[in-house]
């Protein structure tokens, strides 16, 4: 994942280990797009969660926001709340019912939502599916932030948000923190490194991957869920039998639109399986076991021959 | 993710009772303003879809936020510097997770950035806090304040003040003073009228004010120079920004240790009138006790719920003698009266709330067109119902909270003795429940008068009596017929004396079974749409009964002549 720290492209991007002062100063008409993904939640995985040939069994885990990018969404939150005008986007690939966390995004803040949804995208790793959200951000052109979680529980790859970057050719800000300034045209990000955080500025636009250690989502706001508790996808309108199929037509913000492979101009063998060069090779059951345990006594010759064994090993030392 | 709204099924059972359907119907006045708000609801089932988000999302800050400090608040409590009070990280944390999500000014009209919720979610969204820390409910619950304004100030003051609720104001009710306690006719707080200045000042001290340095504090104050009762006193709204109090100090509390409990200095604070002068005591502040009563009923019930989820969990996995304590008589006997009385406690909460609800909805109405006068008749109906129904709920709810906890901590063990487990802070909690907007002795007094009116008696009657109830259970409606008998024979013999005092005496016993028959019919009723009530209501109809008649065997047995050797005389 190295990779991904490394910065680089048209705008020069410069680092610097000032930690900068919070300088918000308010942006006119800011638009933020916020990639999400539902993902089962492998934080509670119960014996059903992996079926025999070793993949995810999606049917037995319960769907949900993809944690680090509802610290996306959270980073994209806070820029609102210090531009009120600023608009928040979410976009989401999956199928027709990852329209549930466009509208839990709805229910916190965000404005709007796409699900960029089609059969065709099935089986599409990170480079294709990065190619389709590229393509569905290029849409909603001009934008000045496009905010996504580091990398989804269901993967672990954190090769999305740094792809998306590459294929619209804009900067990047990885493992980000928090957003320390937002001046016009230009943005400064504190990143989380492993040993320690430095702060770096880019211009605008701007890919930037939430880091697990950014504020954590805030909760629902009360008045947002009532307003977009209605808010539906197309596919979903269709599946079920609603009650108030004419509120998405008298009120057009409770429509969530759903984009396919032509609406955003995508070419199919760059999707799907054909455009994903990731093949898995083997799938290994790792199970952990306790090795047996060694009784000590608190005798000055036990404490030694242990003390030796940990430096010998490297455990210390 | 722990939802303290989800894993309670009990809490949406009373949400979804039959009476919501008129209830919402005058609350949104047919839906009126759909159009207007984007947030306002479509028709009933989208206002109950919507009210259980809502309660979902308090649950949620509940139980990951401020359950979760707890602790920490009740250690580190508020701290008072430079005249200001500061609360503890965790009281900060709290008040900005429910301000963020839109939970302040709740019952509020959405023209003033409120929700426009009922009193039955909103009472139960109060039950939820205190359930995670009964102490910040305290902060939280002063919104009821607003609705003080909301129903008595005049429009400037509406638009003045509401709308700041919902962005996070905090709210203070400062009636006590050093002499004025349960006699609130004694406040001598000064209110005088500035002509120079075209403002009311107000001189004086106030104590025992919870969360005495809010930015909005509603102050009682004599504003009839001479007067000596109650008919002197107006209420007043005070603005925080006119920094005119000095907060002597924040008291060392048994409890609630996170809500700061002040002692207040006004010196010249300029402040605004409520509604109109000499009204503040027998009008306003009634009212506003009115409602802090439920605050408090709803804040005893969520004490007992997390005090009876510590001592469960606790007896599951305590093991004694080999197997865990929970399965020993002893135990698990403590732990279904318990159960069993949450449940009663919760089903009278929740039946005042609705009673609450119809007559004040009923009032909002009428302020935009005329009743019929069947609908009068309705709205005069559950006011007395509300009013004799308060104290009786305030009474019972407290007290149980007080067993409950008790209880709680006696299960633990000497466990339950250390600091280790939350359930010594819900058992220090607790103990102000009883004590605050009024004893529970002055609660009896209030509900007394619907011994002697014959207000409980007419209810038992007249409604809960005419239902009908499933075969297997039916059988215990005779025993409840029976304790009503039985109730209505000591009454008559108590009042036969025709002695006042004579009727103080015996007014708690007598408040009680009322209490304990209209408890037992309420989880009867409730018997009919949940099965698991069934259980709940022959338990505690069981041991009414046997409270019951303990009860009346005293009072029968009594002779008058006997107070003499109760009562202190001065000369004795």
């Amino acid at each position: 994942m190295r990779l991904c720290l490394i910065l680089r492209r048209k705008n020069l991007m410069y680092i610097c280990h000032l930690i900068f002062k919070m300088n918000h100063k308010k942006m006119k008409g800011l638009k933020i797009i916020v990639l999400a993904k539902q993902v089962p939640d492998t934080r509670n995985v119960g014996k059903d969660a992996m079926k025999a040939d070793g993949t995810v069994n999606r049917a037995a885990l319960p769907a949900i926001f993809n944690p680090e990018d509802l610290n996306a969404l959270e980073l994209a939150l806070r820029v609102k709340d210090n531009n009120p005008d600023a608009s928040i986007t979410i976009i989401t690939m999956g199928p027709g019912r990852a329209a549930e966390i466009i509208r839990e995004a709805m229910y916190r803040g965000a404005d709007k939502g796409y699900v960029v949804t089609d059969r065709k995208f099935a089986g599409s790793d990170t480079l294709a599916t990065s190619y389709a959200l590229s393509l569905a951000i290029k849409k909603l052109a001009p934008y000045h932030l496009v905010i996504a979680g580091r990398q989804a529980i269901d993967g672990d790859t954190a090769q999305v948000g740094p792809q998306v970057a590459e294929k619209l050719g804009i900067p990047q800000i990885t493992y980000a923190e928090e957003i320390t300034s937002l001046k016009k045209g230009e943005i400064s990000v504190k990143r989380r490194l492993e040993r320690g955080v430095e702060t770096v500025a880019s211009s605008m636009p701007v890919v930037i991957t939430a880091h697990s250690s950014a504020p954590e989502c805030r909760s629902r706001h009360a008045k947002y869920t009532i307003k977009y508790k209605h808010a539906r996808s197309l596919s979903e309108l269709q599946d079920t039998s609603e009650d108030y199929l004419q509120l998405q037509k008298d009120r057009p913000y409770l429509l969530i639109e759903e984009w396919s492979v032509e609406d955003v101009g995508a070419d199919v063998q760059q999707l799907g399986l054909s455009g994903s060069p990731t093949k898995v090779k083997k799938i290994e059951n790792v199970i952990f076991t306790a090795k047996e345990s060694k009784v000590l006594s608190a005798t000055d010759k036990d404490i030694e021959g242990l003390m030796k064994e940990l430096i010998e090993n490297h455990t210390i030392g | 993710m722990a939802n303290f709204y989800s894993d309670n099924k009990d809490l949406r059972f009373h949400l979804v009772h039959p009476m919501m359907k008129k209830i919402v119907q005058l609350k949104e006045m047919d839906y009126a303003e759909k159009d207007n708000y984007d947030y306002a609801f479509l028709d009933f089932e989208d206002a109950m879809d919507g009210y259980e988000k809502v309660l979902e999302i308090v649950g949620d800050i509940c139980g990951n936020i401020i359950g979760p400090n707890a602790e920490s608040v009740d250690a580190e409590g508020p701290v008072l510097i430079d005249n200001e009070v500061r609360y503890a990280r965790g009281t900060m944390e709290n008040h900005e997770a429910l301000t963020r999500a839109g939970l302040i000014g709740m019952s509020l009209p959405r023209k003033y950035g409120g929700l426009n919720f009922p009193m039955v979610p909103y009472v139960m969204a109060a039950e939820i806090v205190s359930r995670a820390d009964a102490g910040f409910a305290n902060i939280w619950g002063l919104q009821d304040c607003a609705e003080t304004i909301h129903e008595f100030g005049s429009d400037e003051l509406k638009d003045e003040f509401l709308p700041r609720f919902n962005k996070g104001a905090t709210a203070a009710m400062d009636l006590t003073e050093p002499d004025a306690g349960s006699d609130l006719q004694a406040v001598q707080l000064k209110a005088a009228w500035d002509e120079e200045n075209q403002t009311w000042l107000l001189n004086g001290v106030k104590r025992f004010i919870t969360n005495g340095d809010a930015e909005i504090s509603l102050v009682l104050a004599r504003s009839e120079e001479g007067t000596l009762d109650g008919r002197g006193l107006s209420l007043f709204v005070y603005d925080r920004k006119d920094k005119a109090l000095t907060i002597r100090r924040i008291e060392n509390k048994l409890g609630i240790k996170g809500s700061p409990t002040c002692e207040l200095v006004f010196k010249n604070a300029p402040a605004k009138l409520v509604g109109n002068r000499k009204f503040g005591l027998i009008k306003y502040v009634m009212s506003l006790m009115n409602s802090a009563r439920l605050g408090v009923a709803a804040q005893s019930v969520g004490i007992s719920e997390a005090a009876f989820r510590e001592a469960l969990k606790y007896a599951e996995e305590r093991s004694q003698f080999g197997r865990p304590v929970i399965h020993f008589p002893a135990i698990y006997e403590m732990l279904r009266k318990m159960e069993v009385k949450i449940r009663a406690q919760r089903s009278l909460l929740y039946e005042t709330a609705r009673f609450v609800d119809i007559y004040k909805n009923y009032t909002s109405v009428s302020e935009k067109r005329k009743l019929e006068p069947d609908e009068r008749n309705e709205q005069k109906k559950y006011q007395r119902l509300a009013d004799v129904f308060t104290p009786l709920l305030k009474l019972v709810a407290s007290e149980y909270s007080n067993e409950i906890a008790y209880d709680a901590l006696q299960v633990h063990g000497g466990a339950g003795f250390m600091k280790d487990f939350p359930v010594e802070r819900i058992y220090r909690d607790a103990r102000i429940t009883s004590i605050y907007e009024g004893t529970s002795q002055l609660q009896v007094v209030a509900a007394i008068r619907g011994v002697t009116s014959g207000a409980y008696l007419g209810i038992i009657r007249d409604t809960y009596e005419k239902e009908s109830f499933k075969p297997e259970i039916d059988y215990l409606k005779p025993t409840l017929v029976k304790m009503t008998d039985e109730f209505e024979k000591c009454v008559k013999m108590v009042a036969a004396q025709e002695d006042n005092e004579y009727m103080d005496f015996h007014a708690r016993r007598l408040v009680e079974m009322a209490g304990n028959i209209i408890m037992g019919y309420l989880l009867l009723i409730d018997s009919k749409r949940e099965e698991s009530y069934m259980n709940s209501a022959t338990v505690f109809i069981g041991i009414a009964r046997a409270q019951n008649r303990e009860r009346a065997e005293y009072i029968t047995g009594f002779n008058i002549k006997d107070l003499g050797m109760i009562k202190y005389n001065h000369d004795s």
